[in-house]
């Protein structure tokens, strides 16, 4: 119990003890918890590396129907503390249009992340997990459609005659924007 | 013993302590309606104890989450049953969560004085969901790993913060160790601490305030120990016998194939009790889904949070039960919903299929004498023939040829076959059917292909068909001997058997009886007008054929349509190899013993 303080300077010296109690002892929880959150939010600061492109397929495996294809991109996947060469990064949906140009997809779907199938019956895409669908052209075709964007399309480029390059990236799920991730 | 008992209460004044915790008053007695706290605590120590022992084998890292439970799972002593326990007790929790709430809300436990009681028990509430959305990630299995990728996408469209919340959740711009890390620290750590403390405060509250009486009281007041320690302690046996039942009748939790962020997963669905939530995004249009998946839960929460102060009003109570009602009524039609939707989709059944066989294939591989490599299992399906070599050839091979008349995954290309069906090929059978006048011509063989005219089929039409009894015997043991090249692992047992007769049988493919060699090539004899049968079927031999076709040593430039998949870079080494191990039937088998 505190004496009651008769004086001023009592009160005084009674304040600066509890403020400096306070003080000094929430303070002793600033270093662990400081220490913590800057490794906790240190993913904040990497940045996905840019998409090189990356040899997918050639036009030969491509029907000239224009029936997309899917086909898995073989890149260098940074895993925190692993770099492991020429694995699975994901994956594009590839469609030959005319003058041997190609049409590159991402599978994933824009609104939550999805990997969208391609329905040859229909001749559209997809996703199995909240009904989106989307045109050849990955334009979203039902208004009602959860997906709040297209299907996103790749830069893609046809070398030495027939070899598809794709510059492979991720975009960020559910906003109307392509914004790489 | 008492002057030991009554030393050690001197020092800790634990007398006191029991008999609070055993003699708090139950107002009108013991009831059965009081016993879903208790049922609650008792799932919770179940799922630390049960917990602590998978902690202890598990290991969280993308090479090695769904390893370590793989092992503890199928090798582990009672592994299944222990993670069959932790898994049927966390959904035991759930209902169990909704039943407390249901009971606290209709006999009016949540108002005043008890406002603190019915919040920190939404958090708990909210603090098991989210031991339960951590958890699902933790096998790393391709249905834990699509699932939560929705819920974390999910978690980027949370105003304002959403992608950096996102990228701290995740630990970086994608899946990998670090979501791993994390999950493993919230589920098993953090949050599990937090519910500690707030069923601390839960149960002091509880205490202090009292049990809230089922009016009328039907008996007198009674003591907690030992009537309605009782009715609880039967209460915890039933979930106990639900949660046995569940993991024995399902043998433990499942196990899907490892994760793996290029192989599409078709099946992907959160724990059924997430279902509602699922469903409700469907009907969202694009860039209106943070209404569906955090606006509404969110005042649907906090409605449910204001419930003590709504009770205040005339009819408030009532309103409070008909919305918790509503609300459960609510989340029974999404679920129903979403049941109905996946139960009359084909293509989803398919999808849950393919993730079945993949889920036991990896088993199988796993268990194999290689074992599991350090890059993880994830690579044991893709360097598979039996679950690679069907896709690659439905994908490359399917628009002209057939295995077994679908396109290796038991689809239909919407083109007709124009090439051979190749399942078996190289098989005496194929062969057979092949050498056959009635068959050679038809679309399982060249019939469709521009060899339909051709001298091959010609021969076998003309020549063979007039064959008598001893050519005929010559031809059968010539299959013998062209098959054998292939060294067909399914032919293994008969081709060593029918070593004399294979020996013959080359006897009769180089000589003139037959007349092979004179278009086809055979080790050292023949001429080279026609694919060199040297080697014929075996896995040498298709690789470099499917590589190129219209190599001089198969069809040079007769080749008809056939693309050279290797040179043209339509198909990697690996993976034709991948295709001619399938077609020739060429992957891990269990031993019969080894499956036991």
């Amino acid at each position: 119990m505190e004496p009651n303080g008769d004086s001023p300077a009592q009160d005084r010296r009674a304040f600066l003890t509890k403020a400096s109690a306070v003080v000094i002892g929430g303070s002793l929880v600033i270093p662990p918890v400081v220490a913590g959150l800057c490794v906790f939010l240190d993913p904040l600061r990497r940045k996905s590396e840019a998409g090189a492109s990356v040899l997918v397929a050639t036009l030969n495996s491509l029907p000239e129907d224009g029936e997309p294809r899917k086909f898995s991109v073989l890149a260098t996947r940074v895993d925190a503390w692993n770099r492991t060469p020429n694995v699975p990064v994901g994956a594009v949906y590839l469609q030959r249009l005319k003058d041997n140009k190609v049409r590159a997809l991402n599978v994933v779907c824009p609104h939550a992340g999805c990997f969208v199938d391609y329905r040859a019956a229909n001749h559209h895409y997809f996703c199995p997990c909240h009904n989106s669908s989307f045109g050849l052209d990955g334009s979203v075709q039902d208004p009602k459609s959860p997906s709040p964007r297209g299907l996103d399309e790749l830069p893609v480029e046809v070398r030495n005659g027939g070899e598809i390059w794709v510059t492979f990236q991720n975009f960020r799920a559910g906003v109307h924007e392509k914004i790489p991730v | 013993m008492k002057p030991a008992l009554d030393w050690l209460d001197s020092r800790t004044g634990y007398k006191r302590l029991l008999h609070e915790t055993l003699f708090e008053n139950v107002p009108g007695g013991a009831r059965w309606r009081y016993v879903w706290g208790s049922t609650l605590a008792f799932c919770f120590v179940i799922q630390v104890i049960t917990g602590c022992f998978l902690w202890l084998a598990y290991s969280p890292s993308s090479q090695t989450a769904w390893e370590s439970v793989y092992y503890i799972q199928h090798e582990m002593w009672g592994g299944w049953f222990l993670r069959g326990l932790h898994h049927y007790t966390a959904h035991a929790m759930t209902v169990l969560l909704v039943v407390h709430l249901m009971q606290v809300v209709i006999d009016g436990a949540y108002k005043a004085p008890r406002e603190f009681n019915f919040w920190s028990g939404i958090v708990l509430l909210l603090l098991v969901l989210s031991l339960s959305l951590t958890g699902y990630l933790l096998p790393w299995d391709q249905k834990g790993y699509w699932a939560t990728k929705v819920a974390t996408n999910i978690a980027a469209i949370t105003p304002v913060v959403g992608p950096e919340l996102q990228k701290a959740v995740i630990g970086g711009s994608d899946y990998g160790h670090h979501t791993l890390t994390r999950f493993f620290a919230l589920h098993a750590g953090i949050i599990p601490g937090c519910i500690i403390l707030f069923i601390v405060g839960h149960v002091y509250l509880f205490r202090k305030h009292g049990l809230t009486p089922k009016l009328p009281r039907r008996r007198p007041d009674a003591a907690f120990w030992p009537d309605q320690v009782l009715r609880d302690a039967v209460a915890c046996l039933a979930v106990l016998g639900v949660v046995l039942f569940l993991v024995f009748r399902y043998h433990g939790a499942e196990l899907g194939a490892p994760a793996d962020p290029s192989e599409q997963f078709s099946a992907a669905r959160p724990e059924w009790y997430f279902l509602f939530l699922f469903e409700l995004l469907k009907y969202f249009p694009g860039g209106t889904e943070v209404w569906g998946a955090i606006v509404i839960p969110g005042l649907l929460m906090a409605v449910l949070t204001a419930m003590p102060f709504i009770a205040n009003w005339k009819l408030g109570h009532r309103f409070n039960v008909m919305y918790l009602w509503c609300m459960l009524a609510g989340v029974g039609v999404l679920t129903a919903l979403a049941w109905k939707a996946d139960r009359s989709d084909p293509e989803y059944a398919r999808a849950v299929q393919a993730a079945r066989r993949d889920a036991d294939r990896v088993v199988e591989l796993a268990r194999s004498p290689d074992g599991i490599p350090v890059t993880g299992a994830v690579t044991l399906l893709r360097n598979d023939p039996l679950t690679q070599g069907p896709k690659i050839f439905a994908k490359n091979c399917a628009s002209c040829h057939r295995f077994d008349g679908h396109d290796g995954l038991g689809g239909q290309p919407k083109d007709k076959p124009s090439a051979a069906d190749l399942k078996g090929f190289a098989s005496r059978a194929w062969l057979t059917g092949l050498l056959d006048p009635e068959k050679v011509a038809t679309a399982h063989y060249f019939g469709a292909t521009k060899f339909a005219d051709g001298k091959m089929v010609k021969y076998v039409q003309e020549d063979i068909a007039g064959f008598n009894a001893e050519d005929k015997q010559a031809l059968q043991k010539a299959i013998a001997a062209l098959s054998a090249e292939a060294r067909l692992k399914a032919q293994r047992d008969l081709d060593r058997r029918d070593e004399a007769l294979i020996e013959e049988g080359t006897k009769a493919l180089i000589g003139s009886r037959l007349g092979c060699m004179e278009c086809h090539k055979f080790h050292d004899d023949g001429e080279e007008n026609a694919p060199d049968l040297t080697g014929y079927g075996s896995r040498e031999w298709l690789v470099a054929f499917i590589s190129n076709p219209a190599h001089e040593r198969f069809y040079g430039d007769r080749n008809d349509r056939m693309p050279a998949y290797l040179e043209e870079k339509s198909l990697s080494s690996q993976e034709i190899g991948l295709v001619a191990d399938w077609l020739r039937g060429e992957w891990y088998t269990p031993a019969p013993t080894a499956a036991q």
